[in-house]
């Protein structure tokens, strides 16, 4: 428990002459669900690409202890090859695949372990067969715990907005995460979906044991269920500790919420 | 389980009656040795048409070099039995492998970036492979041309029958190992890199290396289908292979729809016999047939079957299950 699971070691990231993300310092145990929060262009998600590959820091050190227990550093490693160690992510512009089925979406992230070879799937060997049935009653299954798996056959883009996001959450939880980081998950959501995606996020932390890393706008989602945040602003952390704290912190209510703003709306 | 083994065996038949049957219509002269080539020439178009599905549509990478292939498979398949005297079908793959080098080659710069680098990456390459093949005049006999391929049989007056059935025989496993590997996971990750190339890398799909794979396949099947052509011509000449037979290829994958092979297939028939069909106009073929295809376009944008595809099987199927239901019905009304 003492060995972070993820491990940031100041990381920056440059593009041309804008410095996004200065010094970012972070550390995330096994099993805690921390927020990420800070206003607009602060560089949350900057932050997120560079944890799941899609952007190579500029400097510093990302360190994540794999499922063998081996701590590696990962930064600048593709976005696949994280995904296979266990770092699984959602986007904020929900980015499902949406011209394929709900259960397609589900399988291509079971794509990683998959147990049969190309000349297998020509000829349709009898691993083939089996290795299909068993992707697709664990797709179902996991669909079935979101209550979609009735949808499974329809095409992505035609669900409604809320069991998109859902079904991005299943496609991520599908590729077997240790952690899971999650862009912006109330987005566009009114107030009872968010309080539905809060009592989902904790059942998907206790069912799968992930730990959970989450950027989020919604106040009331972040202070409810976050056990610590770490506050962003103009790509450096202006604040870190408990929601209480951060509440109160004078620096996170200029910078954030705004001058007159109240935090107990 | 019964259900797939029926499925499977009705499947086996349908694909021995497609070759079969044409086959012996051509032999007993009931189709006639016209039209066989152009249902030969059409099988062809079908096989590298396919493989460029497999990448433009399927994968969703753009390639606009397929006649480039086409050529490799072509020339290499005919040095190989004209100057070595290797048996042809040894030469056929031959000429498949030779090209998928050429692809993997080619494709191993360019599939790194993401955006339509490789259409004109392959563009250059078709150009450069044509003018390579006027050059070598030692091996492919320059702008003269190549004369004298041997055909796939030393029966001058068996050939027709045996080009067709050579072909469409390929065409049938092309298209059901294609189909079969489509249906699998590895189908699956390669659709998700066209869906969107961030959220399959980033749900565990390594883009580039399946986009290698998809574009040394698809490379591969064209040489193949430049393959069959040679020895069912009998003479090359480079300026069979230019840009526009790349487009051509490229007009039978969009009319039929990009990412349906069966679609691919119509299409490749459909338009190889018009193409033969509209001769009787002269010089007007060259404006009805663009004509027809704006007007195809204009009605069906995503092409002939868009996305999906047409199963023969799953089509019986239902005839035979609605024919159930109906007699189902009228027993009920009967009561």
């Amino acid at each position: 428990m003492s060995e972070p699971m993820l491990n940031v070691e100041s990381i920056s990231i440059v593009f041309g002459g804008l410095k996004a993300v200065s010094n970012f310092d972070f550390k995330i145990y096994e099993g805690e669900l921390v927020g990420l929060i800070g206003p607009n262009g602060a560089g949350k998600t900057t932050v997120f690409n560079m944890l799941s590959g899609i952007y190579n820091p500029t400097e510093g050190k990302i360190q994540f202890r794999e499922p063998d227990g081996i701590t590696r550093s990962i930064e600048g490693k593709a976005p696949h090859v994280l995904a296979k160690a266990g770092i699984a992510r959602t986007f904020q512009n929900i980015r499902l695949f949406k011209d394929l089925s709900v259960l397609d979406n589900v399988r291509i992230a079971m794509h990683n372990r998959i147990a049969y070879t190309p000349l297998g799937a020509v000829f349709r060997t009898k691993a083939y067969y089996q290795e299909e049935v068993r992707i697709k009653t664990k797709a179902m299954e996991l669909l079935g715990l979101f209550n979609i798996d009735s949808k499974s056959e329809e095409l992505a883009q035609n669900l409604p907005y809320g069991e998109q996001r859902k079904l991005e959450i299943v496609r991520a939880l599908a590729g077997n995460p240790r952690l899971l980081l999650l862009d912006e998950p109330a987005a566009g959501m009114n107030t009872q979906e968010t309080k539905n995606l809060m009592e989902l996020i904790s059942f998907i932390r206790k069912r799968f044991s992930v730990t959970i890393l989450l950027i989020e706008h919604d106040m009331n989602l972040v202070m409810g269920i976050c056990e610590r945040l770490v506050v962003l602003d103009y790509g450096k952390i202006i604040a870190e500790g408990l929601p209480e704290e951060i509440k109160r912190n004078p620096s996170v209510i200029k910078a954030y919420l705004g001058e007159e703003a109240t935090i107990d709306a | 389980m019964e259900h797939k083994r029926r499925n499977s065996i009705l499947l086996a038949i349908i694909a021995i009656a497609v070759v079969v049957i044409p086959t012996t219509l051509i032999k007993i002269e009931v189709i006639d040795e016209y039209t066989a080539q152009i249902l030969t020439l059409a099988g062809i178009n079908a096989i590298i048409a396919i493989s460029l599905n497999l990448i433009s549509g399927i994968t969703g990478q753009l390639a606009l070099g397929h006649a480039g292939f086409m050529a490799i498979g072509a020339y290499t398949t005919s040095s190989l039995t004209m100057q070595l005297g290797l048996p042809l079908p040894l030469a056929i793959i031959a000429g498949g492998f030779m090209t998928a080098v050429f692809g993997f080659v080619i494709g191993f710069p360019t599939l790194k970036l993401s955006g339509d680098y490789l259409a004109i990456v392959t563009l250059g390459f078709g150009e450069i492979i044509r003018v390579v093949l006027i050059n070598m005049k030692g091996v492919t006999g320059g702008a003269a041309g190549l004369k004298g391929v041997p055909g796939f049989t030393a029966d001058i007056l068996a050939q027709p029958v045996v080009s067709f059935a050579v072909v469409t025989a390929t065409l049938v496993l092309v298209l059901a190992g294609i189909t079969n590997f489509l249906l699998s996971s590895y189908g699956r990750a390669i659709i998700s890199i066209r869906e969107d190339e961030i959220a399959a890398a980033s749900n565990g799909i390594p883009v580039f290396f399946y986009k290698m794979f998809s574009f040394t396949i698809s490379a591969f099947l064209a040489g193949i289908a430049g393959g069959l052509y040679a020895p069912f011509f009998g003479y090359l000449n480079p300026t069979m292979f230019t840009f526009l037979k790349s487009v051509d290829f490229l007009i039978i994958v969009v009319l039929g729809g990009m990412g349906s092979i069966t679609g691919t297939i119509i299409a490749s028939y459909v338009l190889t016999y018009l193409q033969e069909f509209l001769r009787f106009l002269k010089d007007y073929r060259l404006v009805i047939y663009p004509f027809i295809l704006i007007f195809i376009m204009l009605f069906r944008p995503k092409g002939l079957l868009g996305r999906s595809e047409l199963s023969l099987v799953g089509l019986l199927n239902r005839i035979l299950q609605s024919r159930a239901v109906k007699t189902k019905d009228d027993k009920e009304a009967r009561r």
